[in-house]
């Protein structure tokens, strides 16, 4: 494996033996299934696997839900707080599990992170350096590709309501949520798009049958599990 | 990439770097009363005091949990949290601005922690240079012993422990202090570090620390305008 940038101090990227699968998408994309779905075949067939997620990790999830729920921190801040997240997690959980030889799905990756800090007006040359000098380069990232107004359906089949942050309510798009999610939605398939033509996702189209979707990704990692 | 750049707002900003024991600390709080006696628009902010974020930096470092990227990234987010909220905004609205160790401090501890030297700059290059560093400089020998004469306990990762220099608390210390001196040293010239002799009666460091903000900074425009007591 490597790493985007000069990577992480005393560590050689040759040491790492597993493989690590992202999947990206908005929410309600259908991330969560597909990684429940893959950690069934990939143990099925006798892989040890392991899944990660953003805002997860021991030493500052408690902190980071706390300020989502005031809406104390500034923009910068809050980057920093989850760029702090993912490098605890990938430090404690993604790399010591790619040593002994794990495969690691991790539900979102510095992608999400980046391209939310974008539409927020953040500066890319800082988000970008921010992450990818500690970042390593996945061995497949999927792109879960749903249009924003099947979004909305499958957001109130789940939920029966629009989550604050994922409908973009803090950069007042719109003072109305439903109006407010479709636009923040859009404006983030943009930003992936952008994102897509320097970091090379595989995109997949998501809007259809969970085991239609999981054999499409299946194959492909099949294919990467044997080169 | 990691491109440093001075602010244009009315306000001024003062920072203060040195070793530990360096006596900095005592320093920049004299120049602060003198400030404030003189009826001046202060603030005064120190490294590692954001509320929130230091609950989580105080759980990783009890518990070890922190890398040298970790320990890097939150104390970049404790930092980014005191200057979005205070520093910048303060700037804005035309105070002198005190702060007892700045990103230098940062750059020189996560440097000897093995960060990338540019990595670590450029997650701090939203923040402005100071106006004025000063620089309190003293030979590491001396500013150990100061640190160990009075308190001998020593945390964790102020002695640098985390680094495996040492067995010996009190020896990681001083081979720690050391690399961070260096540290110090090569940014000296580079950020423009007024030099304060740290080795010199109190008395005297602080009469010439007054000096070079009365001749860099025109202090009549910090007057408060405010009248009597809010």
């Amino acid at each position: 494996m490597k790493f985007y940038g000069k990577g992480l101090p005393n560590l050689n990227p040759k040491d790492l033996l597993g493989k690590l699968i992202v999947i990206e998408g908005a929410d309600g994309s259908g991330r969560s299934t597909q990684i429940r779905l893959l950690t069934d075949w990939l143990e099925g067939h006798g892989h040890a696997t392991v899944n990660v997620g953003l805002k997860r990790s021991t030493l500052v999830s408690n902190e980071l839900a706390t300020a989502m729920q005031g809406n104390i921190l500034s923009p910068i801040t809050l980057s920093l707080f989850y760029a702090t997240d993912f490098a605890d997690q990938l430090e404690n959980t993604i790399i010591p599990a790619l040593k002994a030889g794990f495969i690691v799905l991790a539900d979102r990756y510095i992608y999400t992170l980046i391209a939310r800090d974008l539409v927020r007006g953040g500066n890319p040359e800082w988000l970008f350096q921010l992450y990818t000098n500690i970042a390593l380069v996945p061995d497949a990232v999927f792109y879960l590709d749903v249009a924003p107004r099947f979004l909305i359906e499958r957001n109130f089949q789940k939920n029966a309501s629009l989550n604050y942050w994922e409908s973009g309510m803090d950069i007042h798009l719109s003072r109305d949520i439903f109006d407010s999610f479709l636009k923040y939605q859009r404006k983030m398939k943009a930003e992936y798009r952008q994102l897509n033509e320097r970091f090379h996702f595989e995109i997949i189209k998501g809007n259809r049958l969970p085991r239609a979707i999981s054999l499409e990704v299946q194959m492909k990692i099949e294919k990467l599990l044997t080169e | 990439m990691g491109n440093l750049t001075k602010h244009n707002c009315k306000g001024r900003l003062i920072a203060v770097e040195g070793l530990d024991g360096s006596g900095k600390s005592t320093q920049i709080y004299l120049l602060k009363r003198w400030l404030e006696l003189e009826g001046y628009k202060v603030f005064f902010t120190e490294w590692n005091s954001s509320l929130l974020v230091k609950k989580a930096t105080k759980k990783g470092k009890k518990a070890r949990l922190l890398t040298p990227t970790t320990f890097s990234l939150i104390h970049c987010t404790d930092f980014a949290d005191r200057y979005e909220r205070q520093i910048w905004p303060l700037l804005c609205a035309g105070y002198i601005v005190l702060a007892d160790r700045y990103f230098f401090t940062a750059f020189a501890r996560d440097a000897v922690r093995g960060c990338d030297r540019q990595w670590v700059m450029n997650n701090y290059s939203f923040a402005t240079l100071p106006d004025i560093t000063f620089y309190f400089r003293l030979q590491p020998k001396i500013a150990i012993k100061r640190i160990l004469d009075g308190r001998p306990t020593l945390k964790y990762h102020e002695a640098g422990m985390d680094l495996n220099l040492a067995t010996d608390p009190y020896e990681s210390f001083g081979i720690f202090q050391g690399r961070i001196n260096d540290e110090y040293s090569k940014m000296a010239k580079r950020f423009k570090f007024q030099i304060i002799n740290a080795g010199r009666p109190a008395e005297e460091q602080q009469k010439l620390v007054r000096k070079v903000v009365s001749e860099q900074i025109d202090l009549p425009a910090f007057k408060l305008r405010v009248r009597g007591r809010l």
